[in-house]
């Protein structure tokens, strides 16, 4: 039956996640419960330091704050990790009463938000985090806004630090004003984002000095990539990004689902935004013109010799290498439980949006910044099998929609399910 | 037994063309968490008035904007209130919002019934079966309502199901969001529990301010509110009627919400409004 089969183990399937220090110091991937750290500056290991012994579950979320000193880690084992990068000891340990979802850090690195799968936001102040004695402070969230009982997929500031944004799996993005003192509650919404016609699974932003209010970017279950004034909340352009791109073909059972679009990452300039999407190996590369508030198709960059389908993609401000990482943890094919592939892209800058002609080069193993030590660190082993490539985008792509995507039912199946509550049994 | 009637509408009484409640039974609870499959309009620009108020407005390509709904009864059980604010503001487009689909089918043939009986009135109500907790920011733009009724709302006394009472902390700054400056929520319930979170919920959000005496003694809608409501009503009843009540509470067969503590000593209604005050009023962002 179908219902056995929305308890089964591909639920627990967690994609891979990358993140990049915004100077290009570092470079973090966590797969499942694992989170690995490369030091890019100086070709070595990270070893993380907490003596809690690190993450218990998957990991569904890590960020770096925007001045690099500090890096969050959440996920299933509702645990918020607070680490500082200059040491890479766990400062604060946050605990979460529900799975968490997605993570924001405020501009100015005082506040870390979280939010969980019930679609409450909460708000930790580490402003005092220049604390010396080697403990892991045990912290509180504090929930300052919700989403009414919706999955929360991300979190963003806006580039001024005066809006935080949150999207949910009910096709909305909030905008709301984030308040001096948050954690008396962030009351008032400035905007609703509504456009989407799935669950909104990442956002991002684009800005320049030109336009330092900036302008949002959204992904999607729909299929789309849209581009908003989060300010009023209206919706300047909609870019199909489904219809335009190659796919591999699919199972064969879902056909009528659109792939859906993944992670976004833009270039510190705002003028290209990378779009990770399922069943697309590799990635676009989509164009954005903040003047004319438009969004065009520039390129899809495919990648030779492997089905790369990245799930998580991240790039720092200050070099023009976007990074890639596909996997998932908690597969049951493979020779191993999880597996983690990393790739580079070189190009990704400023300079690069501005001629026609996109050089963007997709980095070999032996060609990307930190080399063998940094693959066999972040992917836990060299060489990875070709089949396991397959196993992990379906299993990802499972998960997602298992996790995202209302289930739609039959008439027939809705009575049939309508028979089978609890509180009708021995009515009938 | 009523078999005689079966060839005009079965389902409306013959003498007042009214549709009969008898034959739109709906439990009295519904969960306002689970997932909804009936249509949600993308964004408010996308809800067709014409389907709501065909009179006002023809077609779907002639709405213009240039009026558009002010009241909305967020959980607008039968329908009682629309039909008496109807009357006493005609010139403003009003809503109900029903989670229950055969309540809401109720409320759509009873504003019919009322239309066809009375031309010319009626015309500016409309039904929708919607999860308000959910889509509120999908039917009504920023700032665009004028007075929201959460009447008589479940009272959800577990308190593992309080997230899912439709007055929350968090909820309200939704409904903040859809009410412009000065409006008004009008909140009422017969369960002092529900009323005093209710309005420690309401007092406790930066965005909201009670209305004063006066206003409240001036405001016309608080004079309906005790008679429109089917609940209210019932209340009334109960007030009137000295009901001893004993195990068989009279009035707990169709709201659930009288139940509990409706055991004929709470003779005033816990009523509570609140005001949205101009926004310059709120400290300035630094």
């Amino acid at each position: 039956m179908e219902e056995e089969n929305d308890k089964n183990p591909e639920t627990t399937v967690a994609p891979a996640l990358i993140s990049v220090h915004p100077t290009h110091k570092f470079v973090s991937a966590a797969v499942g419960s694992d989170l690995r750290v490369f030091n890019l500056q100086e070709s070595c290991v990270v070893t993380l330091a907490d003596e809690s012994g690190g993450h218990k579950d998957s990991i569904r979320a890590i960020r770096y704050s925007a001045n690099g000193q500090l890096f969050v880690s959440a996920g299933d084992d509702k645990l918020v990790k607070i680490w500082a990068t200059d040491s890479w000891r766990c400062i604060y340990s946050v605990a979460s009463e529900k799975r968490v979802s997605a993570v924001g850090i405020s501009n100015d690195g005082m506040f870390v938000c979280f939010a969980d799968k019930f679609g409450v936001m909460y708000v930790v102040d580490i402003e005092d985090h220049n604390v010396e004695d080697g403990v892991t402070v045990i912290k509180k969230g504090v929930p300052i806004l919700s989403h009414y009982c919706s999955i929360i997929t991300r979190l963003e500031f806006s580039p001024d630090g005066r809006f935080i944004v949150s999207s949910d799996r009910d096709f909305k993005i909030r905008v709301t004003v984030f308040p001096k003192n948050p954690v008396n509650g962030a009351h008032e919404i400035q905007s609703f984002c509504l456009g989407h016609t799935e669950f909104v699974s990442c956002l991002t932003f684009v800005g320049s000095q030109k336009y330092p209010l900036g302008l949002l970017v959204s992904g999607s279950g729909d299929s789309t990539v849209r581009l908003w004034d989060h300010t009023s909340g209206s919706l300047l352009d909609t870019c199909y990004v489904g219809a335009q791109a190659e796919f591999l073909p699919s199972d064969g059972k879902e056909e009528d689902i659109l792939p859906a679009v993944t992670d976004l990452c833009a270039t510190p300039d705002g003028s290209l935004v990378a779009v990770a999407i399922q069943s697309l190996p590799g990635l676009m590369l989509l164009r954005c013109n903040q003047s004319s508030k438009t969004l065009s198709v520039a390129k899809v960059v495919s990648i030779p010799g492997e089905t790369f389908i990245p799930t998580s993609i991240g790039a720092a401000s200050s070099a023009p290498v976007l990074w890639m990482v596909m996997g998932a943890s908690g597969l049951h094919v493979s020779e191993s439980a999880s597996l983690a592939r990393v790739r580079g892209i070189s190009g990704f800058s400023t300079s690069a949006s501005e001629s026609l002609d996109l050089e963007t080069l997709v980095l070999e193993d032996a060609e990307i910044p930190g080399g063998e030590l940094l693959l066999q660190t972040l992917q836990g082993k060299l060489s990875i099998g070709k089949e396991a490539f397959s196993a992990a985008a379906e299993a990802v792509k499972t998960a997602m929609r298992n996790l995202l995507i209302k289930k739609q039912y039959s008439a027939e199946r809705r009575e049939f399910r309508k028979r089978g509550r609890n509180d009708m049994k021995g009515k009938q | 037994m009523m078999e005689h009637e079966a060839n005009a509408n079965p389902s409306h009484s013959k003498t007042t063309g009214l549709p009969r409640k008898r034959f739109y039974r709906a439990r009295a609870h519904s969960n306002p968490l689970s997932d909804s499959h009936f249509p949600i309009p993308v964004s408010p620009s996308q809800v067709d008035y014409s389907v709501h108020y065909p009179q006002l407005f023809p077609s779907p390509d002639k709405f213009d904007g240039s009026k558009s709904i002010e009241f909305a009864d967020v959980g607008c059980g039968f329908g009682g209130l629309l039909i008496s604010l109807s009357t006493v503001f005609p010139e403003s487009l009003m809503i109900g919002m029903e989670l229950r689909d055969k309540v809401t089918e109720y409320v759509k043939e009873r504003i019919l019934a009322l239309r066809a009986s009375n031309p010319g009135q009626y015309e500016n109500i409309s039904v929708v079966r919607t999860n308000s907790m959910k889509y509120i920011p999908n039917y009504f733009e920023k700032g665009q309502l004028t007075k929201m009724f959460f009447l008589f709302p479940d009272p959800h006394f577990k308190e593992k199901n309080h997230r899912r009472r439709v007055i929350n902390l968090h909820l309200l700054d939704e409904y903040a969001y859809v009410l412009r400056e000065g409006g008004i929520i009008y909140t009422m319930t017969d369960v002092e529990e529900l009323g005093v979170w209710m309005n420690s919920c309401l007092k406790g959000h930066p965005l909201f301010e009670a209305v004063t005496k006066e206003e409240l003694e001036a405001d016309p809608v608080v004079k309906l509110l005790s008679t429109a409501t089917e609940e209210g009503q019932k209340w009334r009843m109960l007030n009137l009627v000295p009901w001893n009540s004993g195990p068989s509470c009279p009035f707990g067969q169709e709201g659930g919400g009288a139940k509990k503590d409706g055991n004929g000593e709470g003779k005033e209604l816990v009523e509570f409004s609140l005001h949205f005050p101009p926004l310059e009023h709120l400290p300035p962002f630094p």
